[in-house]
């Protein structure tokens, strides 16, 4: 395994994130003879959608399906690139002139890097709803990863929330590993078929199409389906209860597990903290960074490939990895051979076909977004819906403002599961665009580091010489 | 059509806005015009002392005044802005270094200020007992204390506005021009005109002296903090530190703010700094020696608020040299928050009378322009 | 909340909270936990209320342990390792310990 103190002092490309945009990314620059390291916090590559692809107990496989597996040649295309792959390894801090922050093992390093690919990839949207931070409540992509990387199914009295293709894929994937659901709340209302149907010839072209219905088929045919219009995890040390409403009627669920998800956004917090600017994307209720054609970024030397650049899913995040891998070669070394990007931008074209559909479809509702009373928004510092809106009320224009005055976004995990919402809540108070409202200016380190591993920091000669001095 | 008023302030960090705030109280109507949001910068994200301890002698009567002010600061702008009074203690690492602070503080009692206190071990240890064994004792001053920089400048801001201040903000400065006995202002959202400017624009502030003929060699800088999570609370007043640079602070909600004037490279055109975590890892490690409690507390964010720093570390306050009606207010050199309340009531004196009681002699921007010829 | 499909995978053994529990081999702290049936893994620093993994993939920071007397480290991101000792958190845990 690669230690921090094994790292160069400074790589051509540095990959962050080994989902598929940055295994394909690495494995095209390295293979092109580009010095690539790709750094990846978790214990193996694959990323969220792959999670565990070279090591999942999970054998056969029927249960988690072939676009799964779809991942293996990935992870192996990047193995046999040349590229250094680290996993375990947390990238906290990224900047404007590309030095690179890591910790292994609780060893901090610094490195510089020629170019940046930054794949970090998408995360589960915020999904507030009261009762939200019980022990027993979880999300529907966290009981993924717990399938796929340990081969754990969910037990017990289990209950699905909310909509969108993951949560009916995990659905299917429960199900086929024998475990039982005890129903699935659907929250996403019947009209946004209206505004999606627009869309539907795109979508019906799509590979997602076939997939998709066949997947709702074999989840309805064994699982009892609600709509919910509201949704309320009940107990006092852990969820004990679910309780739900449609159309003015409350009904009860016993449950020992509630699953939660309502989509998945770009995780932001490492490209805003490096500056990457960023705009609301209105159809995805996101912020995602402005780039271009090659996924390059406002900030030089730094692209954002894969579901971070917006959400399109994993073989568009692989497509999109290699787009920014060939910009990043032809910049740093041009003379090397790369692959034709034009085949590659229309693969990618279609696998985004579709997407305004799928968007469209699974558009969460507003109440599911900016909750109401006292449901808690900010999970770490424990600040709710009420005091974001009364603060917002008394002239709280936006998110950085809020920090000062409710701490909303302070805790460790820096507005990942709140800034979203709050960013909402001000607009909906204010009357304000969320372009106006903004999102929370991330700071480094974008995951803690322990103060101990950030004094034991090797310095350079220079900064060695100015302390002695 | 300009818009009017009696003075135009520029700039709304906690000096602008307290200006603003007392010129409202003198009856006087003042137009500050901020290119962001209060606060967005030094003012609104600095560390948080409410400090006397260890200042220039030039400006210990602005400090002594602030401190005045900050003692009664929620009757002032309805808002008790997080201050709390636990001292701030400067903790010497070496005889050497005691024998040197034994002399200031003999020399300040000579002068007359008897805020500094010298103080053995024994009380150091009980000022704060998580200090190591290292350190011989060192200075407090007793009444200084923290608050929360940016509650503080929103509420001078606040009240500001409620006594008939009026604060435009997102719009910047691009002309000054006398007309007559009148300031002509123009900028990014049209005129304004008053027969009196106060130049409060921090970082940006040598750009605004400029358009009125006297340049000044202010430095942009952007000192590094950073912030654990939650601890336990094991420390009250403010720690600093001469030798090594160093501010530690816990906060009512248990975390510890550090500090203490590492750089960071700072863009002032785009409001951007980028860090050095070198040189937080040399904070990091000065923490690591003073207090081994901290060994498993988590950073959990660092950062860094662009401000101005004079050559001399002090700031520029008074009246221009160049330009009839203009006031100078900026260059406060990374310590400039506690000053605020005292500074903004003496300008709005010397606006309004055109002299002021507080001395702040050795302030004037005229310095500067004397060592150019 | 949790079973297993296959315990195929070789056993691990971890302290939490002075207790052997048995994790596999693949495990990470907070998965252990998870198949363990551990309630939770830390009370939070502001109203003392449980917590327990959520997200399992590192963005929550709910499943912050101390591990071998580090604290607050992200359980989903840490393997187990035979030997480690887990603690679960009690509000501000981690300074003066």
């Amino acid at each position: 395994m690669t230690a921090s103190a094994d790292l160069a002092p400074s790589y051509e490309l540095v990959v962050i994130g080994g989902g598929p945009a940055g295994l394909a990314a690495a494995a095209l620059a390295a293979r092109a003879g580009v010095s690539t390291v790709l750094f990846d916090e978790n214990p193996g590559v694959g990323g969220q959608i792959y999670r565990a692809i070279t090591s999942t107990p999970v054998k056969d496989r029927a249960i988690l399906g072939e676009d799964y597996w779809d991942g293996a040649k990935l992870a192996e295309e990047a193995k046999a690139s040349g590229a250094l792959i680290v996993n375990g390894a947390t990238v906290w801090s990224l900047d404007r002139q590309r030095i690179v922050g890591i910790s292994i093992a609780g060893k901090a390093r610094m490195i510089e890097a020629g170019r940046v690919i930054i794949a970090t990839g998408s995360q589960e949207r915020p999904f507030p709803i009261p009762g939200w931070t019980l022990p027993g409540v979880m999300t529907a992509g966290a009981a993924q990863t717990a399938l796929k990387a340990q081969g754990l199914v969910a037990s017990g009295r289990t209950v699905l929330a909310g909509g969108g293709p993951l949560l009916w894929l995990l659905a299917a994937q429960t199900l086929r590993a024998g475990g039982k659901i005890d129903a699935i709340l659907d929250t996403m209302p019947r009209r946004n078929w209206l505004h999606a149907m627009f869309h539907l010839p795109g979508f019906a072209l799509s590979p997602y199409f076939g997939k998709g219905m066949a997947l709702l088929k074999e989840v309805r045919a064994k699982v009892p389906i609600h709509r919910a219009d509201t949704i309320e995890a009940v107990g006092a040390d852990r969820v004990r209860e679910v309780l739900f409403s449609s159309g003015g009627e409350t009904r009860r669920l016993p449950a020992d597990l509630l699953l939660l998800h309502q989509g998945v956004v770009p995780n932001v917090n490492l490209a805003n903290a490096a500056g990457v600017a960023h705009v609301w994307n209105d159809r995805q209720l996101c912020f995602v960074p402005v780039l271009d054609a090659d996924f390059g970024s406002s900030v030089p030397g730094i692209a954002v490939a894969g579901d971070g650049a917006g959400i399109a899913g994993g073989t568009a995040a692989a497509e999109r990895g290699r787009i920014a891998a060939i910009a990043a070669v032809r910049a740093l070394k041009p003379d090397c051979i790369v692959p034709d990007t034009q085949a590659i931008r229309q693969r990618l074209q279609r696998e985004e076909m579709g997407r305004s559909f799928l968007d469209l479809l699974n558009r969460p509702v507003d109440a599911f977004r900016q909750p109401a009373g006292n449901t808690i928004v900010c999970r770490c510092e424990e600040v709710t819906a009420n005091q974001v809106r009364d603060t917002a009320k008394m002239g709280c224009e936006g998110p950085n403002q809020m920090k000062a005055f409710l701490r909303c976004g302070m805790g460790p995990c820096q507005g990942r599961l709140c800034g979203l919402t709050v960013a909402e809540l001000i607009s909906a108070e204010r009357g304000a665009t969320l372009d106006e409202v903004g999102y929370y200016r991330l700071r480094p380190p974008v995951k803690p580091i322990t103060l101990a591993e950030l004094a034991s920091l090797p310095i350079s000669e220079a900064e060695r010489k100015a302390v002695e001095r | 059509m300009a818009r009017t008023a009696d003075v135009v302030i520029i700039g709304g960090g906690i000096h602008g806005c307290s200006t603003a705030l007392h010129l409202a109280l003198r009856g006087l109507k003042p137009i500050l015009i901020e290119k962001d949001y209060a606060g967005r910068h030094a003012s609104g994200v600095n560390a948080g002392g409410v400090r006397q301890l260890a200042r220039d002698v030039h400006e210990i009567p602005l400090s002594i005044s602030s401190m005045d002010i900050w003692e009664r600061i929620e009757e002032l702008v309805g808002d008790d802005c997080g201050f709390d009074a636990h001292g701030t203690v400067l903790v010497a690492e070496s005889e050497a270094e005691l024998a040197g602070f034994r002399e200031r503080v003999d020399d300040l009692n000579l002068r007359g200020f008897v805020h500094e206190e010298l103080i053995d071990a024994a009380e150091l240890r009980r000022l704060v007992p998580a200090v190591s064994e290292h350190c011989p004792g060192g200075v407090v001053s007793r009444r200084d204390g923290a608050a929360d920089p940016f509650r503080t400048t929103q509420a001078f801001r606040r009240r500001a506005v409620e006594k008939g201040a009026e604060v435009i903000e997102g719009v910047t400065v691009t002309g000054l021009t006398r007309i007559g006995a009148n300031w002509r202002v123009e900028t990014s959202a049209g005129v304004f005109e008053a027969p009196r400017i106060v130049n409060a624009a921090g970082a940006w502030a040598d750009r605004i002296a400029a358009m009125l003929g006297e340049p000044v060699p202010l430095s942009v800088v952007a000192p590094m903090l950073m912030v654990t999570s939650r601890l336990p609370p094991f420390i009250k007043p403010v720690v600093i530190l001469r030798g090594r640079k160093l501010s530690f602070k816990q906060l009512e909600n248990g975390t510890v703010v550090i500090g203490g004037g590492h750089l960071s490279t700072p863009y002032r055109d785009s409001n951007e700094t980028v860090l050095d975590w070198e040189k937080l890892a040399i904070s990091a490690r000065t923490v690591w020696e003073l207090f081994p409690a901290m060994h498993e507390a988590t950073i959990v964010r660092a950062w860094a608020g662009i401000e101005a720093y004079m050559p001399d570390g002090i700031p520029v306050v008074g009246k221009s040299s160049t330009s009839e009606g203009v006031f100078h207010q900026f260059g406060f050199s990374t310590h400039g928050f506690q000053l605020g309340p005292g500074t903004g009531a003496m300008m709005a004196e010397l606006v309004a009378t055109g002299s002021t009681n507080t001395p702040i002699d050795g302030l004037g921007i005229e310095r500067f322009q004397t060592k150019q010829k | 909340m949790f079973k297993r499909l296959a315990d195929s995978s070789p056993a691990v053994g971890i302290i939490v909270d002075g207790k052997p529990v048995s994790a596999r081999a693949g495990d990470t702290i907070a998965a252990a936990l998870l198949a363990a049936g551990i309630g939770h893994c830390r009370t939070t620093p502001v109203t003392g209320a449980p917590r327990a993994p959520y997200c399992l993939m590192g963005v929550c920071f709910d499943c912050l342990v101390t591990v071998d007397g580090v604290g607050s480290r992200q359980g989903c991101l840490i393997p187990v390792r035979e030997g480690m000792k887990v603690e679960t958190q009690l509000g501000r845990r981690e300074a003066g310990r």
